[in-house]
């Protein structure tokens, strides 16, 4: 199979220029691809999702009675991101990521950009994340958010912007690595001559940074990851990561809080639990504080946090500077805090409560998309391009009487990438999430991460609960040289 | 360890040999009753006796032909015994704790659980033979892999422990439905039939040739004593017993003739009692009301494992 007849339509494509060559770094994969036997690809992609289903790399999906499980679908043709690119994107990551912390810090405690102008209070304190119980809380090393997902897409011009910034339980990353795997195994000559940057020590990268964040003093201090349970949609990432690093994987009735200090339940009493890498939502962590009807939270927990005799990644209430809202407000957080312009730069983004902007934009709801600014996950959005009146006129409706809860942005036309589509190639749109670790003192972006592919025909949306599909994304080495994760034999792969 | 995580090792474990005991139940009484007559061959009502699930199986099927019984035995959901629902509570056991055991051993557990969703889909009883095979094999394939793969420490042991215990059940369960049937069938004995219904017997403990080795005839008493007392075959309750004492020992680091916990203590004394047991006392004692009750105690036991390791009392 070759990508012979493959046609860019007009989008940006990853892989290839718009007069159909490979773009700088993308040259050997085509080349290798469009060598391969008939049918071996196809042959190797069925061998990948057999040993995905195999491995019980799984999602959960809710409503749907018959298969709670599902592979996260995955297409073998990998995403190329040549090295400059990439520092770009890494400096920008870096660059918002800081601003955001000293952002978060800045709200739960001191107000200054609120006093100061630059943000309105109440978009502020009406944020879905907001979580007043955190005002006055400095966790260790004035991190707030340790762990960030940022979504970024590229549009028509070729630039990389930030869609979401995904500061509250960011997940996807064991895909990543788990694709990587596979990839290894599928193509390891091709892996090998391209020379891409290692993303597996994650794990290890993780351990370091939540061992950094003890409390004081502590010489071997106790990590767990807790979990929703086996029924999260996330839960393999969980049990992965945990796995990876070598701690407990807890659930809510494994801890206690015992005289201030969080507690494991283990088959000889009770055992201290130093940080907890949780991946539960603030609402149910503690129903002292956050939701009551927490059947999943610990009682006390959140005093034991903020008296400091645990920590957490991230810490609750990060999701304050989640929220669409606020995102408006990123590029000038950025030059407040930093003095710097933004590296990466918003997509453009129109904010229901001003006049202006609200005016426009039901002008144009055929033109844009609107997204409510509590949701996440590709829920209560409105497509313009791809709606019918009536959905308009409903958005119209709550958009007037809620303004404060939407915003709009032009429908970007997202890059593309090549798929496997039964015996050729098409097109489909991406985006991108990498990882960021924020330390003590430094922060490390995972080169690369998730590439999210919408695999359905012309659709825009990628998430993994609405048919979206994921690919490996290959950043490559600067100036070439041999990647350090390869170990492969030369002989072990001739067809390919 | 995480009570949890020791509870969800234990339980998986008692799963898997559940799941295998039921197939290898079904396995020998399949090919039994395809040996006798017709009038004899009544035989699958006692079988379902043996798993404690007749009250469901009557309200859900009725009458307990062949088709019935190992539909219900292997596939039926709504029975929380079959072969299907212990495979899928295994999977789901491991499932929440895939982090503590063994990749290895998840995987294999996993394509265990995603072969038998295929055949419940496809519910093909052509072959049963070879599909109950699959089964045991799969079984003995996560003994296995468990053996060679995950640290013989705390985990493996209450692994091991939940293995013993399960399995010490479904031999004295066995026995005790069988035994019964068989004693009154006077008319077959000297006849080949004879050899046939008791050699199921054993089969169904995966016996049959191990028994040959020791005692060579069949002969019923001896079969008692081999499966309830022979020390070194793996499946007679006087070896889980052994075995499942030397896991506990292991998990508390008690001493010798000592114990840490009631857990220790019952599971100590049922076990001296197996080692010091003789042959003319059980069947003094009777030999149905000596396995009601060894079944009884092993239930105690594993009620207060639970008591002692799973659900730890805080002292506030």
């Amino acid at each position: 199979m070759k990508f012979d007849g493959y046609d860019t339509e007009g989008f940006y494509d990853e892989l290839f220029t718009p007069q159909g060559q490979p773009r700088a770094g993308a040259e050997l994969v085509v080349e290798r691809i469009n060598a391969l036997p008939e049918q071996e690809l196809q042959r190797r992609q069925i061998a990948a999702e057999k040993a995905l289903l195999n491995l019980g790399i799984t999602f959960n999906v809710y409503n749907n009675e018959a298969q709670t499980e599902k592979i996260f679908p995955f297409d073998i043709v990998p995403r190329i991101v040549p090295a400059a690119q990439w520092q770009r994107l890494e400096q920008g990551l870096k660059q918002r990521i800081r601003a955001l912390n000293l952002f978060i810090n800045d709200i739960y405690n001191e107000q200054k950009i609120i006093r100061d102008n630059i943000i309105p209070a109440d978009l502020v304190f009406s944020a879905d994340g907001f979580r007043k119980p955190c005002l006055g809380i400095k966790p260790p090393h004035g991190i707030w958010c340790h762990i960030t997902g940022t979504d970024l897409v590229r549009g028509a011009d070729g630039e990389f912007y930030v869609l979401e910034d995904n500061l509250r339980c960011p997940s996807g990353v064991s895909y990543v690595l788990e694709n990587r795997l596979i990839m290894k195994r599928t193509f390891p000559m091709v892996f090998d001559a391209c020379s891409v940057q290692p993303v597996t020590d994650y794990p290890s990268r993780l351990l370091d940074m939540l061992q950094e964040m003890a409390p004081q003093g502590l010489r071997t201090p106790t990590v767990a990851v807790w979990t929703p349970g086996i029924y999260n949609s996330a839960y393999f990432e969980h049990s992965f990561l945990a796995q990876q690093m070598g701690v407990q994987l807890v659930e809510g009735n494994d801890l206690v809080v015992h005289r201030g200090e969080v507690m494991m339940r283990t088959t000889t009493g009770l055992e201290r639990v130093d940080v907890i890498y949780r991946r539960i939502d603030d609402d149910f962590m503690d129903p002292k504080v956050f939701r009551s009807d927490s059947m999943l939270g610990v009682p006390g927990l959140m005093e034991a946090f903020s008296k400091g005799s645990v920590a957490l990644a991230n810490a609750p209430g990060t999701g304050v500077a989640d929220d669409k809202a606020v995102y408006a407000y990123v590029p000038e957080i950025i030059r407040y805090y930093l003095g710097e312009d933004p590296i990466i730069n918003n997509v453009p983004t129109y904010a229901c409560w001003r006049e202006d902007d609200r005016a426009y934009v039901l002008e144009n709801l055929d033109k844009l998309v609107v997204k409510a600014v509590n949701e996440s996950g590709g829920y209560g959005m409105l497509i313009g391009p791809h709606s019918t009146q009536a959905e308009r006129d409903e958005f119209r409706q709550r958009i007037l009487a809620k303004p404060r809860t939407y915003i709009a942005q032009p429908t970007l036309a997202l890059s593309r990438v090549p798929v496997l589509v039964d015996d050729h190639f098409e097109g489909r749109h991406v985006d991108l999430r990498p990882y960021i670790l924020y330390g003590k003192d430094s922060i490390y972006v995972l080169p690369g991460g998730l590439t999210r592919v919408a695999l359905k025909k012309g659709s825009l949306v990628v998430n993994s609960s609405q048919g979206g599909g994921s690919k490996d994304t290959w950043v490559l080495n600067p100036q070439g040289g041999s990647s350090p994760e390869s170990t492969v034999n030369q002989q072990e792969e001739l067809s390919c | 360890m995480l009570s949890r995580v020791a509870n969800a090792i234990y339980w998986l474990n008692r799963y898997i040999e559940r799941a295998e005991n039921v197939a290898r139940f079904i396995d020998a009484n399949y090919h039994m009753t395809l040996d006798i007559p017709d009038n004899a061959s009544d035989q699958w009502q006692p079988l379902i006796n043996t798993t404690g699930d007749h009250e469901i199986f009557k309200e859900l099927y009725g009458a307990p032909t062949r088709e019935n019984a190992i539909e219900f035995l292997t596939f039926d959901r709504s029975n929380p015994n079959s072969i299907y629902s212990c495979v899928r509570a295994a999977r789901e056991n491991a499932r929440s704790i895939r982090e503590y055991i063994s990749s290895e051993m998840w995987e294999q557990l996993n394509t265990f659980y995603l072969m038998m969703n295929t055949a419940a889909r496809e519910s093909s009883m052509d072959l049963p033979h070879q599909f109950f095979v699959d089964i045991m094999n799969a079984s003995h394939t996560f003994i296995g892999i468990t053996e060679s793969t995950m640290t013989h420490g705390e985990g493996w042991n209450f692994g091991r422990m939940g293995r013993m215990l399960e399995r010490a059940d479904k031999t004295s369960r066995i026995l005790d439905v069988k035994y019964f049937i068989l004693l009154p069938s006077v008319d077959y004995i000297g006849s080949p039939y004879d050899n046939i219904l008791w050699g199921a017997l054993l089969r169904s403990a995966s016996a049959f040739e191990m028994y040959r080795k020791r005692h060579g005839r069949i002969d019923p008493k001896k079969i008692v004593e081999f499966l309830l007392l022979e020390r070194n075959f793996p499946r007679s309750i006087h070896y889980c017993l052994a075995t499942a004492m030397t896991s506990m020992s292991l998990i508390t680091g008690s001493l010798r003739g000592t114990y840490a916990n009631r857990a220790e203590q019952e599971l100590g004394r049922l076990m001296t009692e197996f080692q010091y047991a003789s042959l003319e006392e059980i069947f003094d004692y009777g030999l149905h009301e000596y396995l009601d009750n060894t079944q009884t105690r092993i239930n105690e036991v594993g009620a207060e494992i639970h008591g002692a390791f799973f659900d730890v009392k805080i002292e506030s």
